[in-house]
């Protein structure tokens, strides 16, 4: 098992090299559908590989629909890590998606809005896209618990 | 094994992720279905506390909700996802296999309105509510491959 203290190194680290990898490969989950980090200026900009492994509908094929939640809750928790230094992981408390396009098996996006981060809970938005930015396949709104 | 029981067998098998996730079947009927999500390290969100990530339950979850439609449309239809939503009660305790249960409470010409909850012991105690709203598109294409959920041959 990982200490949190480990966790915060790979955190600053990932500050300091803008590679984000090594804290990523810490998350079993995120490792396992293959999420990507990609610093972008004052941003970041996640992104979710093409993975046989990721898709629901075979017929499409298409992204299962949890694979493509789970990346916008991974995206929106580390998205909290990277700019808010935290001490500790955010925990989830709710979790609402908008499915609006099918997520076909391509490259996929996402990047991340906070609207309100108070002392206990933070609020963000989510959007993911593949093809275009202005034509997103999702959008999600979660609440976490911060410590 | 019941006619449902079979229709969402076939569904469950046709998902790679599910596979990947190794979810399986534990129950279906006219009354709803149940899917089991086993512990495994590879679905851990947070690794300090080994606690499982949301994306594995809302991967559950949205399956669970949206098979469960197979138990009560009297043939298969293709019904994607419109939305989802998952509140937390608590977090999973590491090392157990999580069930998730849905219904469909209700069913219009166009959409279908699901519920359900994700736990360990019993669906009394449980570790988040769920609800999910479901399009209705029809019946897939007779030589497809979903056209055989329903038992037919292709």
């Amino acid at each position: 098992m990982t200490d949190m203290a480990d966790i915060e190194k790979l955190v600053s680290q990932g500050h300091e090299s803008g590679n984000y990898l090594p804290l990523i490969e810490a998350i079993p989950y995120a490792s396992l559908i293959g999420l990507r980090v990609r610093r972008e200026g004052d941003s970041v900009l996640f992104h979710l590989p093409i993975s046989p492994d990721n898709i629901g509908n075979p017929v499409l094929p298409a992204i299962h629909g949890g694979v493509i939640a789970g990346f916008m809750e991974q995206a929106a928790m580390l998205h909290l890590m990277i700019f808010m230094n935290s001490s500790s992981f955010p925990k989830i408390i709710d979790f609402s998606i908008d499915y609006l396009r099918a997520g076909l098996s391509r490259e996929t996006y996402a990047s991340c809005q906070v609207w309100r981060q108070g002392r206990r809970v933070g609020n963000v938005a989510i959007t993911a896209w593949q093809t275009d930015p202005n034509e997103p396949i999702a959008t999600a709104r979660a609440h976490f618990k911060l410590d | 094994m019941s006619t449902i029981e079979q229709r969402v067998q076939n569904f469950l098998s046709i998902l790679r992720h599910c596979q990947r996730l190794g979810m399986s079947v534990e129950r279906a009927d006219e009354r709803g279905l149940t899917l089991k999500l086993p512990y495994s390290d590879a679905i851990i969100g947070n690794p300090v506390t080994g606690v499982v990530h949301g994306g594995a339950i809302t991967t559950l979850m949205d399956t669970c909700c949206g098979i469960s439609t197979v138990c009560f449309l009297p043939e298969f239809e293709i019904c994607p996802t419109l939305d989802l939503r998952i509140d937390y009660m608590h977090p999973a305790t590491p090392g157990k296999a999580i069930y998730g249960f849905a219904e469909c409470y209700r069913l219009t010409s166009t959409v279908i309105f699901t519920r359900g909850v994700a736990y360990h012991d019993s669906p009394d105690e449980p570790i988040a509510h769920v609800v999910g709203t479901f399009m209705r598109m029809g019946k897939p294409g007779r030589n497809g491959m979903l056209a055989t959920i329903d038992g037919g041959a292709a």
